[in-house]
């Protein structure tokens, strides 16, 4: 899922200031999930808000509203009825449920609550970490299932670096060496044979190095 | 300010901090009126949302009173709790209000006196803070929807 951290309070607080009606949208998919934007903490900040209004003796009028996917224009157009009554909109959701409501309603303000962060898998409760870059050609084929690209802090397609310390990243005791893991992987499932393939250079054009990526289905475009 | 008189919402566990009053209750030791008791099942099941709306619609203060450590019924409870109201403490710094106006205690079942000496105490740390945010200005409206 695409994982996502609130913003600093003081940053949202900012962009709201010259507002007083507030549409306050969530996102019912990724950030649900990571806690970041769903319900419930549209809940939250919605109430933060509030009490920073009440500090400086103010109230501001808040309109809170979770949608199923914010980025999809089906779900973003139940936002129609609200957004004429509102002064800015607020988003929960990750840059692309951000974007698809600004692209739908132009005339509106939107800003974002959230830092959509990366592409990952959860390790437990409240904690998850990168493990896909969306580099557009899958390599855990070949690479017993772990991601040099997303967890080598370099990148790096054939083997590690001189970085690695004890079976550790050179840039903290916390981040694994991918190769490493990949190493040991291979040999837990007798394809060790593998680790001796020669990957050639990356080509980085799908992953986004010839601009935005876009899909077209034409069996459903 | 001399007339404040704080309202508080306790969020107290079924097995241990509501039982707690009512140990305190039984043997008839007194605490402040200004503590409204919210039994829950588990102080795990408290959100921040719970203690944010509870400041925003009129309470001084609140705080979640759970199991000692290691003792929760449901294992952790009480400290996924703790952390909640970490938090929120965290988040009313950044807001600029006081985060003494949330806290987490822990209570056996058959701490009465204890109960009744948290009650006193909170309520005065209140006291001293005064009113809370839903009591600064335009809350009423809110707090009846």
């Amino acid at each position: 899922m695409i994982t996502a951290e609130q913003k600093p309070m003081q940053e949202i607080i900012q962009y709201i200031a010259p507002y007083s009606k507030i549409l306050l949208v969530g996102c019912n998919e990724c950030v649900t999930v990571c806690a970041a934007g769903g319900r419930k903490e549209v809940g939250l900040l919605a109430s933060a808000l509030h009490l920073n209004h009440l500090k400086q003796g103010k109230t501001i009028d808040i309109k809170e509203i979770t949608l199923e996917r914010q980025c999809d224009p089906e779900y973003v157009e139940e936002l129609a009825p609200y957004i004429d009554g509102v002064d800015a909109v607020v988003s929960m959701a990750c840059g692309c449920g951000v974007q698809t409501v600004a692209g739908r309603y132009k005339k509106s303000p939107v800003f974002p609550a959230v830092n959509t962060r990366f592409m990952g898998a959860s390790l437990g409760q409240g904690v998850w970490a990168e493990r896909c870059k969306g580099c557009g050609d899958c390599v855990l084929g070949i690479t017993g299932g772990i991601c040099p690209v997303a967890r080598c802090s370099k990148h790096l397609f054939n083997g590690p670096c001189g970085g690695t310390s004890n079976g550790q990243c050179e840039i903290g005791p916390e981040t694994d060496c991918a190769w490493r893991l990949i190493w040991e992987r291979l040999k837990e499932l007798g394809m060790e044979d593998r680790y001796e393939d020669l990957m050639n250079a990356k080509d980085w054009r799908p992953g986004g190095a010839a601009g935005p990526g876009k899909i077209i289905r034409e069996d459903l475009a | 300010m001399e007339t404040f008189e704080p309202e508080i919402v306790a969020f107290c566990c079924h097995y241990c901090a509501y039982t707690a009053a009512d140990m305190a209750g039984s043997k008839r030791i007194s605490y402040p009126s200004n503590v409204k008791i919210i039994r829950v099942p588990c102080t795990g099941k408290v959100d921040a949302i719970h203690l944010m709306k509870a400041l925003e619609i009129g309470a001084d203060g609140v705080y979640v009173a759970g199991c000692l450590a290691g003792d929760c019924h449901f294992k952790n409870g009480n400290v996924r709790a703790e952390a909640r109201v970490n938090r929120v403490k965290k988040m009313l710094t950044e807001l600029g209000w006081e985060p003494e106006r949330v806290a987490m205690v822990k209570l056996s079942a058959g701490m009465g006196e204890q109960f009744a000496e948290t009650a006193r105490k909170f309520t005065e740390t209140i006291r001293k803070l005064g009113p809370g945010p839903g009591k600064r200005t335009g809350i009423d409206d809110r707090a009846a929807s």
